[in-house]
């Protein structure tokens, strides 16, 4: 096969082998203790922190962007953990103000279109030192998810009782969703801030249509995540579109697949 | 570190002390002696719990002495704060006051288990939670995502099999009956077993027969434990026939003691004149 001739296109495709695991596991737990409209605000997030790094004058904005995004992430489960306000109004009112931020920030000058790259992503400029922080990132989940996945599957389904197990309830939550901050933006100028909720979303999502229990949905989530992502990495070759909207697309058919097999096996 | 070993010996025995205990209560021998498992000297002891919320009070000086063996059921009207007595008791919500638990000699042990029984959970109409997945994920260090480990299984199904639920196992969450779900969930408080079981009972969705199996269970596993009950009841003709003490509350206790006396009060007859 000529695809895979060029180097651009092998870092690509690990890339995709090491990015759409991690989306597809984060994406069960994502899913199950209702937080897509937070995942979605991290990923919004990202401008600021790109921002502040220019701003700052910090080269790997990389390190800008994962720092603003933790901050970003705790604050946001502290001020949920409060009670106070609905979290999605909280969600919402940082997110706005973050990507306002961010945007006010980055078109200074009118040279925003320098950054516009970033809301659909370039997956095939990855390099050999981004695929080594995937893989850690990839070890971190997979680490993460054998020691806190009970407690944060308990979590999810009720606080109290795993309050009264012993669980730290505000320690888990805050460091999932660090996980979570981190992995989003190792990856979204790869795969697109506009789209990166979706690729996180929907494999879970989709599995959830067909699974009966744990091991089934983080299975076939992590199988659709992978399969989505080769075969959009692909059809976007052969087709010249961008790879990460490629995926969506291909993910959200599955998901009308086994949303339509949900309902066969029902009748 | 030095402590380590002993700590897992405690555990350990702990879990084999458990099991014994649960094979006695399967097979009739505790419920058929008429000596309970409770020493009935433990005790919860609440002093002067107040919980404010802004200016308003919604507990205010509330003293109670719950003691192991007995049944203590909490009742009252919307609002009376029988909820926020229960975050309280979890350490969910600040207080002022004092909640403490008490061994035979008054001596106060830090180390109170507790288990508690919600009105409802956050499970998703489809969501793929199985009664494994839950009872594991509450129990056991055992990744329920990675497998299914066959000793946790046949550990939970025993344990299941004491609150008549053992064949729901491999049923997802999301399909259970409303008292199909409260006996998983009290399986799940019951393991390891407590001193203080709470449990707060949903308002509805649970048939007539579902809610006497219920208390049945209660009834059994307070003569085969030694634990002390706490039960939030909306269901008065139950709580008439099942509890051994009633704590009628209105922000403090308006009144305590059995059933008959709860009952024939005027307070009783004041706050649920419109039910009754």
């Amino acid at each position: 096969m000529g695809i895979f001739q060029y180097d651009f296109m092998k870092n690509a495709f690990i890339a995709i082998l090491l990015i759409t695991p991690m989306f597809g596991l984060l994406g069960t737990m994502v899913v199950s203790n209702r937080m897509a409209f937070f995942s979605d605000a991290l990923g919004h997030s990202a401008f600021t922190g790109m921002a502040i790094g220019i701003l700052l004058g910090i080269s790997d904005t990389d390190i800008s962007m994962i720092i603003f995004a933790i901050v970003f992430a705790v604050l946001l489960n502290l001020i949920k953990q409060k009670n106070v306000v609905s979290s999605d109004t909280v969600i919402s009112v940082f997110s706005s103000l973050s990507v306002a931020i961010g945007l006010a920030l980055l078109s200074r000058n009118g040279d925003f279109s320098k950054y516009s790259g970033m809301l659909v992503g370039d997956v095939l400029s990855v390099g050999t030192k981004d695929n080594v922080k995937l893989l850690l990132a990839l070890i971190a989940v997979i680490v993460c998810w054998i020691f806190g996945y009970n407690a944060l599957a308990g979590i999810g389904v009720n606080k109290s009782i795993s309050r009264s197990k012993g669980v730290q309830v505000d320690l888990y939550e805050n460091v999932f969703a660090c996980l979570v901050a981190v992995v989003v933006m190792l990856t979204v100028r790869m795969v697109g801030l506009l789209i990166i909720n979706a690729l996180i979303i929907l494999p879970a999502a989709a599995a959830r249509n067909i699974s009966r229990n744990q091991r089934q949905y983080n299975l076939y989530s992590i199988i659709i995540a992978l399969f989505s992502g080769v075969i959009g990495l692909f059809m976007s070759y052969y087709l010249d579109v961008a790879v990460g909207p490629m995926t969506a697309i291909i993910a959200a058919l599955i998901f009308f697949i086994t949303f339509a097999l949900r309902g066969a096996s029902r009748e | 570190m030095k402590t380590n070993p002993y700590k897992k010996k405690d555990k350990e025995l702990e879990e084999i002390i458990d099991d014994e205990r649960a094979a006695m209560y399967k097979s009739g021998k505790v419920r058929r002696g008429s000596k309970n498992a409770a020493c009935g000297f433990h005790r919860i002891e609440i002093k002067n719990l107040t919980v404010k919320a802004g200016n308003s009070r919604i507990l205010d000086d509330v003293n109670l002495s719950i003691y192991c063996g007995k049944l203590t059921v909490i009742i009252g009207k919307n609002g009376a704060g029988k909820s926020t007595l229960i975050k309280s008791i979890l350490k969910e919500r600040p207080y002022e006051g004092e909640i403490s638990f008490r061994d035979i000699k008054n001596n106060t042990v830090s180390r109170l288990k507790v288990g508690y029984v919600p009105q409802r959970i956050d499970i998703d109409q489809n969501a793929p939670v199985s009664v494994y997945d839950l009872v594991a994920s509450y129990i056991s260090k055992v990744p329920v995502f990675l497998w299914k480990s066959k000793s946790l299984y046949q550990r939970i199904q025993a344990r299941l099999e004491l609150f008549d639920a053992a064949e729901l196992i491999d049923k997802r969450v999301c399909d259970l009956s409303g008292g199909e779900l409260q006996r998983v969930l009290l399986a799940v408080a019951c393991t390891p077993v407590p001193n203080l079981l709470l449990l707060d009972e949903p308002v509805s969705g649970i048939d007539e027969n579902g809610r006497e199996l219920f208390y049945k269970i209660l009834t059994e596993l307070k003569k085969s434990y030694d634990l002390s009950i706490i039960l939030v009841s909306h269901d008065l003709e139950l709580t008439a026939r099942y509890a051994d003490n009633i704590v009628l509350l209105d922000k403090s206790v308006r009144a305590s003691g059995s059933a008959k006396e709860v009952m024939e009060s005027d307070v009783f007859k004041e706050t649920f004149m419109n039910l009754k």
